[in-house]
């Protein structure tokens, strides 16, 4: 998918992604040229057609999970999946604040594990010693986590 | 006069959303995966009913033998997984950074199913708009597919079994996912059967998948008491679809009172075993 500036024929770049969490997808690009930036607004059956695939508009910036299609889509059992808790380096493990942890108990269990570890990474990654709700929601706009 | 626009592939430029490298980076994690499997064998029907799981069941049973081969399980029946169960495989399903992990069941078969990740009794459901439903859940249930394939750690098999749904479509984005070195057609005597399964060969050698053979399941009802064959379905479809498609008949497994998988053929299994050697 290219978007073309039509004033300046150039390629637009893609810039942002967005999910509002009502699932609809916003995705922004940008004329290096003449700096006109336009938004692709996708409606919830497009934003979800597109996920089916297991795709990222805009790319991924996080490897593909294991089961990553299946545990944010399917209405799965809770229990279902046994997670090894990962070991995350002395010293580097983000803690969670009340809000955040709050926020990951309401995830569905089902998915719970793997939401967990995809921000446990992103924080580690970022040097951010401290997961907050305002820290998830970059991730989930960043990674385009959409379900999650 | 309107300006001619540059097409996509004349916009020379990076596509940043790369969708299609995302998909051939998903193919890569099949293929990876299954470089340490032998043989993916399917074993198919076109008609429900006719005993494809329990026929998975017995041969992933008779291959595996006392650890002499190691033996893979997909259910690839996501709406009516039922083959976990007849091989007593029970969650929770261990999964860590890497893969998810088959559970081990009896026998020594690694087995993977929705049926490890479904509430008991409850269907398959995929969250998600309900408008337009049916254009985009076909489309995950072949990503689930493909997912159960690339990111269960099978490990090194001697063969992966894949249990199919009835009809022909999950064949089909089975055959395009992974290597298959053929398929194992299931049918019951009748001839209502025999015209189903024969959709079904037909659709299989379409999308360029083998037919390894033919078994012919509820073949009779095995009396306990007396140990003799009664007949239970008229026809012999088996024997039909084997002539039809010139591919062997590789039993007939009568009909047998309980919920043990039943044995199968050593026809069945010698064939199986034919593939892989």
């Amino acid at each position: 998918m290219k978007f073309l500036c039509m004033d300046c024929d150039e390629q637009m770049s893609f810039e942002e992604r967005a999910l509002p969490g009502d699932g609809t997808f916003t995705a922004a690009f940008g004329c290096p040229r003449c700096g006109r930036r336009v938004a692709m607004l996708a409606n919830p059956m497009e934003t979800q057609l597109v996920g089916s695939l297991g795709v990222k508009i805009g790319g991924r910036t996080l490897d593909e999970q294991p089961l990553e299609l299946v545990r944010s889509a399917m209405e799965g059992r809770a229990g279902a999946f046994a997670e090894a808790e990962e070991e995350a380096p002395a010293g580097a493990r983000p803690s969670w604040s009340a809000a955040a942890r709050d926020r990951l108990e309401r995830v569905p269990s089902f998915v719970r594990g793997m939401v967990k570890r995809i921000y446990m990474e992103y924080a580690v990654e970022r040097g951010i010693a401290e997961i907050t709700p305002s820290v998830m929601d970059r991730a989930r706009a960043e990674l385009g986590l959409e379900g999650m | 006069m309107t300006r001619r626009l540059r097409t996509y592939a004349e916009v020379v430029g990076p596509d940043r959303s790369g969708l299609a490298a995302q998909v051939g980076v998903q193919r890569d994690r099949v293929r990876r995966r299954l470089a340490s499997v032998k043989a993916v064998v399917a074993v198919m029907s076109g008609k429900g009913g006719v005993g494809k799981s329990a026929v998975t069941a017995g041969l992933a049973r008779a291959l595996a033998g006392d650890g002499a081969r190691a033996v893979g399980v997909l259910d690839a029946d996501l709406h009516g997984p039922t083959v976990a169960r007849l091989l007593g495989a029970r969650g929770p399903v261990r999964v860590d950074a890497e893969a998810v992990h088959p559970v081990v069941a009896e026998g020594g078969v690694r087995v993977f199913s929705t049926d490890l990740l479904l509430d008991d009794g409850h269907p398959l459901s995929w969250r998600g708009p309900d408008s337009e439903r049916f254009v985009w859940r076909s489309t995950l249930e072949a990503g689930a597919l493909r997912e159960f394939l690339a990111d269960v750690a099978w490990g090194a098999l001697d063969v992966l079994l894949v249990d199919l749904p009835p009809g022909a479509d999950r064949l089909a984005d089975l055959a395009a996912l992974a290597p298959l070195a053929g398929a194992v057609a299931v049918t019951l005597p009748s001839e209502e059967s025999r015209r189903a399964v024969a959709r079904a060969i037909r659709a299989a050698r379409a999308d360029g998948v083998a037919l390894l053979g033919v078994v012919e399941n509820m073949s009779g009802y095995a009396c306990r008491g007396c140990d003799a064959v009664q007949p239970l379905f008229p026809g012999d479809a088996g024997a039909a679809l084997a002539r039809e498609f010139d591919a062997p008949l590789l039993g007939r497994i009568p009909f047998v009172p309980g919920d043990a998988p039943p044995p199968v053929p050593s026809t069945l299994t010698d064939r199986v075993l034919e593939v892989l050697a």
